[in-house]
Parts: C-alpha cells; sequence; structure tokens
C-alpha cells in the first residue's frame, strides 16, 4: 500500500506542478525516478518531523501541496502541536502519509506501533483522518486529495494486503462504503480491519446469520448517516479497529449510537487494543491474534450478543 | 563583528508608539509589554522602509512576508500595521474583547497582514522556511522575514528549521533575532545559555550580523544591505533592551506579561514614559 501510496504521488506530480513530495529520512531508493524527473519537487529532509510539518504549512500557504511521507509514529505523535497548529489552525493542505500503521511495527516495539492515531488525530479540527483497507482503494482516493481544502492523514498499511474492495462501489473521502448488507448484524470495520469483518460476516453467513459490513476508510468527517443507515436495520453492532479502545472507531460509533436514541436496543461491542503498552513483540497478524481482533473472536463476539453464547453451528 | 551598544534614546514615534502600548495594556488588562517595548524599532524600520506590501490588498502574492515568531510581542506588529492602515486604529483598543479581531497573540486569516498564527513558540520559523522554499520553486523575488525570541532558541524546531534553511540556501529568507537577554523567568544566561550565538548560526549556514535593535539608522543600512550574501539565509543578532523606553521597565521580567495595572500607577508610568524621553519630545 505504501508502494502504490508513493507512486500515486509521484503520478500526481507529474500532472499537477503544484505537489510536491517530502521524505523524512526514509528508505533509501525511495520515488528515485520521481527524483530524476522532478527533483525540485522531490524534498529529502531530515529527521525533524515537527520542523517539516511547519515548513509543509508555509509551502502550503503559497499554493503548494506537501505530501510527508514517515513512520506515522513520528508523523503524529512528535509533532502533534505542529499538525494541529501550523496544519489546522492554518487550514492548509498538507498530506501525512504514515508508514506502518496500526502494528505493522510490532517486530519493531512500541516505539513504532501506532495504536493511538486515529484517537488524537480526530481531536484537531479540520484534519481528515484516512485508512484505506487495500492498496487498489488507495489508488481511488489519491487523486481526491489534490483539490481537498483541509490537512489530511492517511494510515498505510504494509503492503500485500488482499484486495477487499470493490471497485464499482463509489469512493469518496468522507463517504462510509456498504461492503456488504445485513438484516440483523452491522460490522463496522476501518483500514485492513475490513478484511476481518468481511470474513466474519462470510462466516456468520453460512450459520445463516445476515452481518452486514460498513467500511469507514475515512474516519474524520465522519460519515454518520451512512452508519445511522446500516444501524436502524439492525439488532448487533461490532466494531472492529487496529488501534487502542480509547479514541478509535469503536467510540466514535459509541458516540453516535449513544445519541441516536433508537426506539429498540441496539446490542454494541468493540473489537480493538487494550489500554495497554504493548509487553510483546511478534508480527502484525500475531498481535492481531493476540488481543482478539480476529474474524473468529468477531463471529464469537457477535454470537454472544444475538444468542448469549459464543457457539456456532 | 562590532556593534555599537550604546542605545539611543527614543524619538517622539517610539515614545507615542510605546504610549500605545501602555494604553491597550490600560483598556485591555494584559499584555506582553516588555516583550513588545523590545522589538518596537525592528518592526517600525521593517514596515517604513524595508518591506514590500499593500495594506489595502494585504494578499498581494508579491509582497514580502513578516511573520512574527515570537508572537507574544504581537502589540509592536498590531501598533504598526494599524498605523500602515492594515485595518483601524480603534481595533487596538479592544485586544482580546469579546468579537475582537486581535488577540493576545496574531493569527493568520483573522488580521489583515500577519502572516502566521504564533503564541507557541518555535513555529514561525518552520513557517518562514517553507514561505522562502515556496518563493524559490515559484522564482518570485519576494522575501521573508522572522522575527525570533532569544527564549524562542530553547526550541529544538528553530534549530531545525537553521538546519534545513542553510541546507537550502535560502538567502531570501531573513531571521532576525530579538535578543534582549531576558526570558519569562530571567536572563537567558540563567535559564539556558544561547552563548555563543553567533557562532551557532554562522555554523548552521546562516550568513550572520549584528545590530543594535533600537537604533532606526543601523537597522535601515542593514535590512538595505540584504541578502548579506548570494547562498545563504540571513540572520540578525538584534542588541535589544526588554522593556526599552521606560526605566523601571526595562531588564525586568516582571513586565514580561503584565495584567490589569491600576489607572493612578498607568498614568505614573506614561509620565515617566515621556519624562525620561523628555529631550527627545518637539520642544
Amino acid at each position: 500500500m505504501r508502494k502504490t501510496c508513493l507512486n500515486e504521488i509521484y503520478q500526481l506530480a507529474k500532472r499537477d506542478d503544484r505537489v510536491i513530495f517530502i521524505g523524512s529520512d526514509i528508505g533509501t531508493g525511495t520515488l528515485d525516478e520521481f527524483r530524476r524527473e522532478i527533483p525540485e519537487r522531490f524534498l529529502m529532509e531530515g529527521v525533524s518531523e515537527g520542523y517539516l510539518i511547519g515548513m509543509m504549512t508555509g509551502l502550503a500557504m503559497n499554493g503548494k501541496i506537501p505530501y510527508l511521507n514517515t513512520i506515522a509514529t513520528f508523523l503524529t505523535r512528535r509533532c502533534y502541536e505542529q499538525i494541529l497548529l501550523d496544519a489546522g489552525l492554518h487550514r492548509q493542505p498538507i498530506r501525512l502519509l504514515g508508514s506502518g500503521g496500526g502494528m505493522v511495527y510490532a517486530p519493531l516495539g512500541p516505539t513504532h506501533t501506532a495504536m493511538e492515531d486515529f484517537a488524537i488525530l480526530r481531536a484537531i479540527p479540520r484534519m481528515t483522518v484516512i485508512a484505506p483497507c487495500d492498496a487498489e482503494e488507495m489508488k481511488r482516493l489519491m487523486p481526491q486529495t489534490l483539490e481537498y481544502p483541509d490537512p489530511i492523514y492517511i494510515r498505510l498499511a504494509k503492503g500485500g494486503d488482499p484486495i477487499v474492495s470493490q471497485p464499482d462501489k463509489p469512493c469518496q473521502i468522507g463517504r462510509a462504503i456498504a461492503l456488504r448488507e445485513g438484516t440483523e448484524v452491522l460490522l463496522v470495520a476501518t483500514g485492513i480491519t475490513t478484511q476481518i469483518a468481511l470474513e466474519a460476516a462470510k462466516i456468520l453467513g453460512e450459520n445463516s446469520i445476515s452481518a452486514g459490513v460498513l467500511h469507514v476508510h475515512t474516519l474524520k468527517p465522519f460519515d454518520s448517516e451512512k452508519l445511522l443507515e446500516m444501524l436502524s436495520l439492525v439488532k448487533v453492532v461490532v466494531s472492529i479497529e487496529e488501534h487502542t479502545l480509547i479514541g478509535g472507531l469503536g467510540s466514535i460509533i459509541a458516540e453516535i449510537l449513544a445519541e441516536a436514541n433508537f426506539d429498540g436496543p441496539k446490542k454494541f461491542r468493540r473489537l480493538a487494543f487494550p489500554d495497554a503498552f504493548l509487553e510483546e513483540y511478534g508480527s502484525q497478524e500475531s498481535s492481531l491474534k493476540r488481543y482478539g481482533v480476529t474474524a473468529e473472536n468477531a463471529v464469537a463476539t457477535v454470537m454472544i450478543l444475538l444468542k448469549g453464547t459464543s457457539g456456532i453451528k | 563583528m562590532g556593534v555599537n551598544h550604546v542605545l539611543p534614546p527614543l524619538d517622539t514615534v517610539g515614545i507615542y508608539q510605546r504610549q500605545q502600548i501602555l494604553q491597550i495594556l490600560q483598556k485591555t488588562g494584559r499584555g506582553h509589554i516588555g516583550s513588545a517595548f523590545s522589538i518596537m524599532e525592528i518592526v517600525r524600520v521593517l514596515y517604513d522602509e524595508v518591506l514590500t506590501y499593500d495594506p489595502h490588498n494585504p494578499q498581494w502574492d508579491q509582497r514580502d512576508r513578516f511573520v512574527l515568531s515570537k508572537g507574544h510581542g504581537c502589540l509592536a506588529l498590531y501598533v504598526q500595521l494599524a498605523t500602515k492602515g492594515f485595518f483601524s486604529e480603534e481595533e487596538l483598543w479592544r485586544v482580546s474583547a469579546d468579537g475582537a479581531m486581535l488577540g493576545g497573540h496574531p493569527e493568520y486569516g483573522r488580521v489583515p497582514g500577519v502572516e502566521a498564527s504564533t503564541g507557541s513558540l518555535g513555529h514561525g520559523l518552520p513557517i518562514g522556511v517553507g514561505i522562502a522554499l515556496a518563493a524559490r520553486l515559484e522564482r518570485k523575488d519576494f522575501r521573508t522575514f522572522v522575527l525570533i525570541g532569544d527564549g524562542e532558541c530553547n526550541e529544538g524546531t528553530i534549530w531545525e528549521a537553521a538546519l534545513s534553511a542553510g541546507k537550502h540556501q535560502l538567502s531570501n529568507l531573513v531571521v532576525i533575532l530579538d535578543y534582549n537577554r531576558f526570558q519569562c523567568y530571567s536572563s537567558t544566561f540563567e535559564v539556558l545559555n544561547l552563548e555563543p550565538l553567533a557562532d551557532k548560526w554562522q555554523s548552521f549556514g546562516f550568513a550572520v550580523r549584528e545590530a543594535d535593535g533600537h537604533n532606526l539608522l543601523a537597522l535601515s543600512n542593514l535590512f538595505k544591505s540584504l541578502p548579506f550574501t548570494h547562498n545563504k539565509p540571513n540572520l540578525i543578532i538584534c542588541h535589544t533592551v526588554k522593556g526599552k523606553g521606560i526605566s523601571e521597565l526595562e531588564n525586568n521580567p516582571a513586565w514580561h506579561h503584565k495584567t490589569r495595572v491600576p489607572t493612578a500607577e498607568m498614568t505614573r508610568l506614561i509620565n515617566l514614559l515621556m519624562n525620561e524621553n523628555e529631550k527627545n519630545l518637539p520642544q
């Protein structure tokens, strides 16, 4: 997904001279073709994320559209005040592309795992927060970042993730996508956990339980309308995310659900990471498994909420 | 680098503009007075003689940009912007009030002539580097001036920005350092020593000059000799006095930020401002 994203920036830069790529001392060889062809708009800067957000803001104030890529944790935590005050308060269209979103860098430990990026960034007024589910969706979203007026953060997954997005469904920043319709259960997911939601819905379907899947690539601005429309049909809703329980997708749904005041009761559960620093290494997949962010656990959770038992046929 | 440390007395405009700032404090109840008095002459010379701008078209794309990175000194900027007609002088008397245009720190997009929202230290210079880079990319001739504080040089982003400005050889960037040697708590030597300051900036790739920051002629001459070289960003260390103009305020950290000064006390201070600089007033 990262490669697709960076290549998309190169394609955008070829047709629009406002586009500038900035790397914060990232992997050697990255976008070499871009650097050779358009050297004046390829800036490889130092490991100074706070400064870079301000510098990008200055570029954007003068009509440029700068795209910055580095590791998601350094791009969100260290320079939080710069994102808020420089990009947010000045309302400048800077683009932040965070590599290794969620647990991608679990083998590297807690300094590199981005578990709270949705929570902290969505607290910033005017911020747009995006987590595409696969490289194809990334391709559909990137051209939209050219004319978008606000700062955008895009969480990038590791790459090679299965393609689960559907090309026939309209893909627009700020609009959630119903990847599957369902009348009993709604699974809501973002980023690569949409794969998990689809797998869980399939298992539930095989067990005669009708489960819909809402894929939320844009966490902010959140498509409350679509969520409420799909929620109105079901009795059970489960959110699935590669993020801490605090402040992410599950929190957003809880906030909306609490104020929706539906006539009938809705049962709700969040699948997410606990409020704790990681105590183990391992792969992204094993970390997701360890904390129950899996299709199997989603199915079990739905069964408990529906029938009071985790068993399936 | 020879610097005349004998600071000149204030002229009538210098006295009048400081009186305006004291009146803002009196009417609005708060303000960073010492910080504003420190940069009065720097900002005045910039708007009188150096910057290219159009107060009736503040977004004119060929204008020189002035970023007040030490945003807490904004009363000095507000007075200059009002004097030059960016907005009505009436705005000065309602700083920070309900419905006011002007606040306790300058805001981009809200105040005509303000190029960046500052107030949190260490933000204006990175933004200024970006503006200067954009000018370079667009082959535009405008220059970017960024005024930073000495206390502000405690911030890491100042040095991150300095490294990058040096790397990009931004001769269209002019950083002015208000070196009054006092920060909020106390002297910069006590809180966090910056010396050797000129050497530091030089080693970061800047062409460095020093000036008496209250000497209008010296500042004007120095600004007119910009850029100092064709391939380096410019840094001017302005030797200034925090609270310049009233002896009780000078080098007095209690006046870094001041709230609610009783009317009688304010009258006394304004009289002091007049009396101490009396010899310069027209007879």
